[in-house]
Order: C-alpha cells, then structure tokens, then sequence
C-alpha cells in the first residue's frame, strides 16, 4: 500500500530524514514513535505531500512526486498535529472541505459531496454539532471534527500525526478505538505517529522506532518496545509489562 | 445540516441596498428629483436641465461610488482571507503609499488633472510589484510596510519641496468622488470587472486556505498560486479604484467585518455580499458627503468613518461574534 525508499526529507537546509525505508501494508496500522526531533512529523508530512524530498514514496504502487495534488489528496488524507481552527467555521463546512480534491476549480460541493460529509458527521457521532463554530468545541470533540474532515477525503491512507497528544486519557482512548473501528470498515491504511508508548504497542500492528532521521528498528509492538531499545534511543530508564494488548512501559526512576 | 452558501435572503438584501443607493443618489442633490422625474430622465425624457442633471452629472459620480466601494470592500475580504489576518485592509500591499506617491508626483509637476489617476494607478501597481518582489517567501506584509514607508518618504520629500501643491495633494490623499463625465467610470470598469470576476471564482479557494498552507496543500491545493492570483487580482482593482477616487479608508477593512458578523464566515458569503454592500455603502456615504453642507462637500473618507465606525461598533456589540 505505502512504500517509503531512500526518502530523505531536509528543513531549512538541515537533514532531518537520512533514508527511511518503510513498507505499510493494505489495512495495516503502523505507528511511528521516536524521541522528540526524531523527524516522525517531518515522515508524515513529507508522505502526506507538503514536503520536498529526494527518494521514493509510492502509494499504491504510484509514485507520489509523479501525481497532481488533487490525485494526490484522494490517496492519502492527514490530521495534522495541531490543524488549524478557521475562526467562524462551522462544523459542516470544515468537514466539507475534505471534499476539495473531488470538487472542480472554481467548483462547488455537489449533493455527493454534501451526502458523504454527513455519513462522516454520523460516523463520528458529530451530527448534533453540525451547525456550531468548530472553535466552541472541546479538544475531544475538535478532534473527531478533524478526522471527519480526513475522513471526508475517501482516500485509502490516513496519516495521524500525533492524534491523541491534546486529549486526556479518557479520550485519547475514544477516538483511537474509533479510528481502529473506521479503518476496519472502510479498509483503511493508518500510519500514525504517537509519544505515548504504551497506547501507540495497543493499537498498531507494527511499530516503527525513529531515531536520527533512521528507522532504529521496525516490527511488532512487543518486538520494538523493549528495555535495551527505548533506554538506547530515549535514553530513558523504563521497565516493560506485558499487557493483554503489547507491552506497558512504565518510567522508573534509578 | 446545510454548507454554508449565500442566502436568497442576504443577495436579495445586498441588491436592494444597492438600488435604494443608486436611487436616492440620482434623486438627491442641489436639486431634489422625484424618483419618476429620475426614472423619465433616464430614459431620455423630460426637460433637458433634469436630464443633464441625472445622467451628465449624478449617475457617472453615483456608478463611481458604487464601484469604487465594490472594489474596497471586495479587495478587503480578499486580503483578510488570504493573510488570515483581520486586520488587512486593501492598503496592505503599498497600494495606497504608491498611488500617493504616483498623485503627488503628477500633482508636482502641474500636468492634466486627468494624468492623476494614470500616475496614481502606476504608483500603486509599482509598489505592489515592488512589494512581491521583494517579500515573496519571505512575508509580504512585512514588505508592504517597508515599500510604504519607503515611498511615503519620497512622498513627503517631494511635498516639501513643492509646499504649494500640498493642499491639492491631501485633498486628493482624502479621497473624493469627483467626477470627469463617465472618464473616471471608463477608466475604473475593466479592472472592476477582471478584479470581481477572478476573486468570486476564487471564493471557495479562500474558504479552504482559512485551514492554512500546509492542511490546504494536503488538500489538493496549491496554496501559494491561489493567494498570488488573488492577491493580484485584488491589488489591480484597489490600485484603479485609488487612481480614480484617492484614499477612501474604512469601506475595504469595515463592510466585510459587518457582512462577516450578520451574513455569515464563509467567504462565499463574505465577497459577494461585501461587494454589493460596499458599493451601496460608499454611495450612500458619497450622498451625505455632498448634500449635508451643500454646495460644500465633505471628504468622503470622513463621512464613511463617522457613519460606518459607530455602526460597525454596534453591530460588533449585538452579533456573537468571534473575538479575534
């Protein structure tokens, strides 16, 4: 589904990425985790297509830097990590613009477009909320308006960055069981990225440890979430449970 | 659960103040017309005094106002939403310290009256050229600032200079309406129409860049060509509408504020609307400014903020608006 070769991504000059490879299955969820300036923002934006690269990045067996944007954002759809609020904006018309890579220049939404935004908004249980100014939700709420949007986009891979740092724990929970329950029903491909080790072995299939612009290792939560790895790459002195869904990392002092 | 579109409601509104503007200013003036003596005038009927009066005189100045207000208010929509800034006004860019520099110049040099707006008009183009090139990735407001002071320093170089024109130059600086028979309605009506036409189409576009440049790329856009065309498209029309009617403040930062708060948040509500209402409102505004101290006139700019702030405030204090 997603195939990453080679991809080196750099910022202002500074290389952020030095050749990530990374292969994402067709309804697989691979998380992305990392210490902080690890460059999983920098991965997921330059595969959500609003980064320059050099390397490989395909989607479905197409290249991403050979298609127009629009072809483009009916591929691959992001929540980014803080999206912006349009003030004003009300639910519907956010959600809707999701729609932008179906509606022609200059176009408007057609009742498709309208019919698919309102599925979301019931998907997401957000028809209530509707008619009110995106500003005067809560974070939890904000934050299913915004993979409403996503949503909206119908296109195959969903990028998260960071999806679940505004929430608490309660929500947190929520809207990833949600994302989990939408990707199994429309056969979506999720690449996320977390900071909470713990939550992101739960609900990815695989996990991939970032460090330096390199993946540090790559494979099931059990596998990449171990003492020897998170204390290498964090630096952090942690011990690891077994939990009924992957390992639980709980921080130690020492 | 409806998107937001324009209201039958709202154009309906927005078209009816235009008519009562365009009425009343053919009605009103030295000379007070019944609106069928206007209507018999306009079709070519009546004695000959009433018919120079209505089409030689009052409807030339009252299609000025009329477009000249669409512009401004268009122009400030379409900064507000291309720089997500609530402030920008259709000056943003150095339009308005160019086209000042541009009147002050041909001013200076004493040629025809009728070479001002021509000499305005490059003045403001030139800045704003000025303007992208030298802010282009890096941040246009900022450079519209530079380029501003930059030319209104020569502005007032020259001005001291030339102390006799200074007079002539800040009446121009103030705004004013006055017309030349239909020169100055010829003069503006190409770029109203190139400018309305391209940032209407644009409306939506506007709309999606409110999430910013990267969430908007992600959507298929391409952010920095949208905001470039309609930035231009903008600057062209604010920059025809400054040659011909100088400085007129408030009408490009206030009535889509107003349309904003009452109409609605999406830009297809906000430009169309500012675009009727702009132009129903500085023809309005024009109305006052000459027949309240008939035969003198006041300068326009004064009367669209002394009529426009306080209403602009009440509207503020009453809609539950979004504080910025």
């Amino acid at each position: 589904m997603l195939g990453v070769g080679g991809l080196r991504v750099a910022l202002d000059g500074t290389e952020i990425l030095h050749s990530v490879d990374l292969e994402v299955a067709g309804g697989e969820w691979v998380t992305v985790i990392g210490p902080n300036g690890a460059g999983k923002s920098t991965l997921l934006r330059a595969i959500g297509g609003v980064l320059p690269f050099t390397g490989s990045i395909q989607i479905g067996g197409v290249e991403i830097s050979a298609l127009p944007r629009r072809k483009r954002a009916q591929l691959v759809a992001t929540v980014a990590q803080q999206p912006v609020v349009p003030p004003g904006m009300r639910v519907i018309d956010y959600v809707l613009l999701g729609r932008t890579p179906y509606i022609p220049p200059l176009g408007r939404e057609s009742a498709q477009d309208l019919a698919i935004a309102e599925r979301r908004l019931r998907e997401l249980d957000l028809v209530r909320f509707a008619d009110r100014e995106l500003e005067t939700l809560s974070g939890g709420e904000r934050q299913r308006v915004f993979l409403a949007r996503a949503l909206a986009q119908d296109a195959p891979l969903l990028l998260l960055d960071e999806p679940t740092s505004a929430l608490d724990i309660g929500h947190q929970q929520e809207v990833l069981e949600l994302v989990d329950t939408l990707r199994a029903e429309h056969g979506l491909t999720v690449l996320a990225t977390m900071h909470d080790l713990s939550i992101a072995g739960e609900y990815a299939d695989r996990l991939a440890l970032l460090a330096d612009g390199r993946v540090a290792a790559i494979g099931p939560p059990a596998q990449v979430l171990t003492e020897d790895l998170l204390r290498e790459h964090y630096r952090a002195r942690v011990r690891v449970i077994a939990g009924d869904y992957g390992p639980i990392i709980v921080p130690v002092r020492g | 659960m409806r998107p937001a579109r324009l209201s039958r409601l709202w154009l309906g509104a927005g078209v009816i103040a235009v008519a009562i503007a365009f009425a009343l200013g053919l009605a009103l003036g030295p000379v007070n017309l019944p609106l069928s003596t206007v209507l018999d005038a306009l079709a070519g009927n009546g004695n000959e005094r009433d018919i120079a009066i209505v089409t030689q005189i009052r409807l030339p100045r009252v299609l000025l106002g009329l477009m000249v207000g669409a512009m401004l208010a268009l122009a400030g929509g379409c900064f507000q939403g291309v720089f997500r800034n609530p402030l920008a006004d259709p000056y943003l860019l150095g339009v308005a310290a160019g086209a000042g520099l541009g009147a002050t110049v041909a001013i200076g040099m004493r040629s025809d009256q009728l070479l001002v707006p021509a000499a305005a008009f490059t003045g403001a183009i030139a800045a704003v050229i000025a303007t992208y090139a030298l802010g282009r990735g890096k941040n246009l407001i900022l450079a519209g600032v530079a380029v501003s002071a930059f030319a209104a320093a020569v502005q007032t170089y020259l001005l001291q200079r030339n102390v006799d024109t200074i007079r002539e130059v800040y009446s121009w600086l103030l705004g004013r309406l006055a017309t030349n028979g239909y020169h100055e309605v010829k003069l503006l009506l190409p770029y109203a129409i190139v400018t309305s036409v391209v940032v209407l189409a644009m409306r939506r576009e506007l709309d999606v860049l409110s999430v910013g440049d990267a969430e908007a790329s992600g959507l298929g856009l391409h952010p920095q060509r949208s905001r470039m065309i309609l930035l231009a498209a903008a600057a062209l029309g604010t920059a025809a509408a400054v040659a011909v009617s100088g400085l007129i403040g408030f009408v490009g930062i206030v009535v889509p504020h107003i349309v904003r708060l009452l109409a609605g948040g999406s830009y297809r509500q906000i430009l169309p609307l500012s675009l009727l209402f702009g132009a129903a409102f500085l023809a309005l505004a024009d109305l006052v400014a000459r027949t309240l101290i008939s035969p003198g006139e006041l300068p326009i700019g004064v009367v669209t903020a002394f009529f426009g702030a306080p209403f602009f405030v009440l509207v503020l204090r009453t809609t539950k608006g979004v504080s910025l």
